[in-house]
């Protein structure tokens, strides 16, 4: 072998740049292709196995992948509005990379449950053409942004509980689900570590940053129990979230009393007519997330860039 | 042209990761598998995060590689399971990185949740070998990068990040 087969960009130091490695390589690439970063995303589980295994149910397991799908989804688009907002340029990069990890959870979520119902509807048209009340997510993660501490707060929770479930997912019979899982416990542990750090520096901060932190717990608190309320469909094919109460309260508990924080005692937000985010029903502030986040697809159906 | 016959492996291998180019695909250890039948080759490439941007190029990137190659039938496929970790960096890999001025990974593991100072994995400065450096931002230009700086030579690098 000669170095006939050293690819362009080997150079070492110094001749590390993105495009000019790629146009280096030009002529042996695709020219469609090449420009991936926009088009090409129609697969995310490329080539993966996806036959639904013996014994689970397909409707079941595309409700369930749904549903987690999409407090992924939601928590990501919520994440990303920090851009441009955020106190410092470290924590926008940062809350883009945390969405970046949920974003991408959500697509393999969504494209699995698309396979599993037999629909074979795609990520796209899961994210996009569905309406609010066909969404899934827990209410937490629909919530406003608040200031930067509720958004601390939120995460803190959301991180601390989905790291929690993720890690009973990983033994999940369904191999998408668990693979999605056992990567997810790795990402969601920096979102908690991350949270927990803007936590203890707020809590543990001045008189002023520490309320501003309590005021954000406080707030999205009553939102907490419903994602160890466990719907008949958790309970038929994924993990019973009721066990992770205990543990991750008891981990929240941790944080909030290292952080000079006080547990919120804020009762849980009702339940209507004993349904919540996992039956559709959702708070005022799903709608306008969604109008936001659909209209482009929805104004040109189809398009693509 | 292709002169000499090169493995499949061989040119999947390779290819330059898009965001890492001082790293082929196998260095980095995204590339899991590439099994030839006949003239059909495919390879099954494992993502680093779940969101990382760049698979969809890594897998164009290969199939248009293998095709220059005289491979006429590709498939690229991803792998998932088991997921892919910072331990799957080879050593040349990480050579490359420190020498491209990136400090490579420690050993793979999420952070600990600590309470508490915060204290980070000792980390050697890949510009001036300083042991002096402080971490700047836990996220960098990628999800797998961490912005640091060394207090000795004053330089800002990044790093990977162990996952």
């Amino acid at each position: 072998m000669t170095d006939h087969h050293v690819m362009p960009g080997h150079h070492g130091a110094g001749d590390d740049h993105v495009y000019l490695t790629l146009s280096e390589a030009g002529p042996e690439l695709d020219g469609e292709a090449r420009w991936a970063y926009g088009t090409g995303f129609s697969d995310p589980l490329l080539g993966v196995d996806t036959t639904v295994p013996e014994g689970l149910d397909g409707a079941d397991l595309a409700a369930y992948c749904l549903m987690l799908g999409d407090d992924a989804l939601v928590l990501a688009q919520r994440l990303t509005e920090w851009c441009t907002r955020a106190p410092e340029l470290e924590e926008e990069v940062a809350l883009a990379n945390l969405g970046l990890d949920l974003l991408g959870q959500a697509r393999l979520l969504l494209t699995r449950a698309g396979q599993a119902d037999g629909t074979g509807r795609g990520e796209d048209e899961l994210a996009y053409w569905r309406e609010e009340h066909e969404f899934r997510n827990v209410r937490l993660v629909e919530a406003p942004n608040g200031d930067f501490a509720h958004s601390v707060a939120r995460l803190l929770l959301f991180a601390t509980a989905r790291k929690a479930l993720y890690e009973l997912l990983a033994g999940h019979p369904d191999p998408v689900l668990a693979a999605v899982a056992a990567r997810g416990v790795l990402e969601l542990a920096y979102h908690q570590e991350y949270a927990t750090a803007w936590t203890l520096r707020l809590g543990d901060g001045t008189p002023y940053s520490a309320a501003r932190m309590q005021a954000g717990l406080d707030a999205v608190w009553p939102l907490l129990d419903e994602l160890f309320t466990p719907h008949p469909v958790e309970l038929r094919i994924g993990a019973d979230p009721s066990a992770l109460r205990e543990p991750v309260l008891r981990t929240l508990a941790a944080v909030l009393a290292e952080a000079g924080l006080t547990v919120p005692e804020a009762r849980p937000l009702a339940f209507v007519g004993g349904r919540a985010g996992r039956d559709g029903v959702h708070t005022e502030a799903l709608g306008p997330l969604l109008a936001e986040f659909q209209v482009v697809a929805r104004a040109h159906p189809g398009a693509t860039w | 042209m292709v002169t000499a016959p090169a493995t499949a492996w061989d040119v999947a291998a390779a290819v330059p990761d898009p965001e890492l180019p001082m790293l082929t695909l196998a260095e980095l250890g995204v590339l899991a598998e590439v099994e030839t039948e006949g003239r059909a080759v495919t390879a099954w490439l494992t993502p680093t995060y779940s969101g990382c941007p760049a698979i969809a190029e890594m897998a164009a990137d290969v199939d248009a590689r293998l095709r220059a190659a005289g491979y006429p039938e590709v498939r690229v496929r991803l792998r998932l399971d088991p997921p892919w970790s910072t331990d799957r960096i080879t050593e040349e890999g990480r050579r490359k990185l420190a020498e491209a001025g990136i400090a490579p990974p420690g050993p793979a593991g999420p952070p600990l949740l600590r309470l508490g100072p915060t204290r980070h994995r000792a980390v050697t400065c890949p510009q001036c070998g300083g042991t002096d450096t402080e971490e700047l931002s836990r996220f960098g230009s990628t999800a797998c990068k961490a912005l640091w700086r060394c207090r000795d030579c004053r330089e800002p690098f990044e790093r990977i990040k162990e996952i």
